[in-house]
């Protein structure tokens, strides 16, 4: 496998490699997208209790999830560059950190519009909420880390670093805004725990799903190539590219 | 070893002494915080202590983000982190020397002006005694973590308002903690397992943070 992923270590390669894959993430990005959003607003039937007003899950739960499966990516990413010292993958880092961050943004904004027809406000200390907002502090940090280094080897390495520092606290940080948020005020939330959800609800959401996964692939893709195109901007393949010819 | 531990923690003290005031500043920050809170909310009692320890963990939260610039800021303007880095000891070691030494002259300091803080907002007995053992525990463990954000700002211009963002969001578990085993306490409920959970934080942090200290200051210095 070494053999395999040893060549990925390289810039030019992997920007290739990264052309390659870039459609077709776009294209299912695309399809589902489509699928998922028609089926989801126009055919999924109408929750009895919120009506239509539930249909936003169809943003806000793939954006919830995709704002984690970032901050995931990124830490493999992390650790990847800090043990094998390969500096692409510090570069993906960098690439993953505003997408994750606009996710997470995205999750908050769609939640707090979801919050005021059901719990009446437009924000309330949930735990899933709050743990949402830390982790957009978190993001914070590091793109702001990651940019206060102007030598951006060294700024790849720090924003890893404190990557994996979030990723063994997050957990913390999640848990123990749970315990906070049930202790001190349980009973001003309407829980709704997770409900059973009928399944021609379930399906366009999952396909929601897949669609904001491969978005979030599109977009990190994208990023990566242009940080590699600046990383390497005085390299011959690079000059080669702009110049003149295609990849 | 231990030899080296010491001799780091010596010469930090004595180099902390030189300059007084920088020892004291904080704590005048911490107080005068604190002094805020009544002012602005009003001084009925029953407020006071209701969110007393809330205040005041915010408050310490607030003074130990403006020492840490300490911790790293001048030795790495000198070189002497570059000559730590030479010596055949373990940088993680030496650092967590250093992250010792700075509790010593930031946290140990809170602890001391906190019962002079409890009184300001009429805190009772066991609630103090809740506190002062959450700021005992809780303290050491924002040193490590704050030692982490200091390490990966030393080399920048203006680290200090970044160092905020990383490091305030990180430390959110120990207020949350903190101050929930304060409220039991002034409930009159058990809170041992709250302080055993902080107790807990604090080995995981003595355990890995000098690492994390060690391998960012390495990115530092570079």
């Amino acid at each position: 496998m070494w053999k395999w992923l040893h060549p990925y270590a390289k810039a030019q390669k992997s920007y290739q490699l990264s052309g390659k894959l870039l459609p077709w993430f776009v294209g299912l990005t695309t399809t589902t997208s489509i699928i998922g959003l028609v089926w989801g607003l126009l055919f999924a039937p109408p929750d009895y209790q919120q009506g239509d007003s539930f249909r936003i899950i169809y943003i806000h739960v793939p954006a919830a999830m995709m704002a984690m499966a970032a901050y995931v990516m990124m830490a493999i990413g992390a650790f990847i560059a800090l043990v094998w010292q390969i500096r692409l993958a510090a570069m993906s880092v960098a690439a993953t950190a505003p997408v994750g961050a606009v996710f997470t943004f995205i999750a908050l904004v769609t939640g707090a519009a979801w919050g005021k027809p059901m719990w009446g406000a437009w924000w309330v200390w949930d735990a899933r909420l709050t743990s949402e907002l830390i982790l957009l502090f978190i993001y914070m940090g590091i793109i702001g880390l990651y940019n206060a280094f102007s030598d951006k080897v060294l700024a790849g390495r720090a924003a890893s670093i404190l990557t994996l520092v979030g990723v063994i606290n997050l957990p913390i940080i999640h848990y123990s805004v749970v315990w906070w948020s049930t202790l001190h005020q349980g009973a001003t939330i309407i829980k709704f725990g997770k409900p059973l959800i009928a399944p021609e609800m379930l399906w366009p959401l999952l396909i929601m799903i897949v669609a904001f996964g491969a978005f979030l692939c599109a977009l990190t893709l994208m990023r990566f190539r242009n940080e590699i195109l600046i990383r390497e901007s005085h390299r011959p393949w690079v000059c080669a590219l702009v110049t003149g010819g295609d990849k | 070893m231990f030899d080296a531990f010491i001799q780091v923690v010596i010469k930090d003290l004595k180099t902390a002494f030189r300059q007084k005031s920088d020892i004291l500043n904080p704590v005048w920050f911490f107080i005068i915080v604190v002094t805020l809170f009544p002012l602005g909310i009003g001084s009925a009692p029953a407020l006071l202590r209701r969110i007393a320890p809330d205040i005041i963990w915010v408050a310490a939260l607030l003074a130990s983000l403006l020492s840490f610039e300490r911790l790293f800021k001048d030795d790495f303007i000198d070189g002497t982190l570059e000559q730590l880095m030479l010596t055949p000891y373990s940088l993680a070691w030496l650092v967590s020397a250093k992250v010792f030494t700075h509790w010593l002259l930031t946290g140990l300091p809170i602890l001391f002006v906190s019962p002079l803080l409890a009184t300001f907002l009429s805190l009772d007995m066991t609630t103090y005694f809740a506190l002062f053992l959450t700021l005992l525990i809780g303290t050491p463990i924002l040193s490590l973590l704050g030692g982490i954000g200091v390490a990966l700002t030393v080399g920048l211009r203006k680290g200090g308002i970044l160092l905020s963002l990383i490091m305030l969001p990180l430390s959110i578990p120990i207020l949350i903690f903190s101050t929930m085993a304060i409220d039991a306490a002034g409930y009159g409920q058990p809170y041992l397992g709250l302080l055993a959970l902080l107790g807990a934080m604090l080995l995981g942090a003595i355990m890995f943070a000098p690492f994390a200290i060690a391998a960012s200051l390495r990115v530092s210095v570079s």
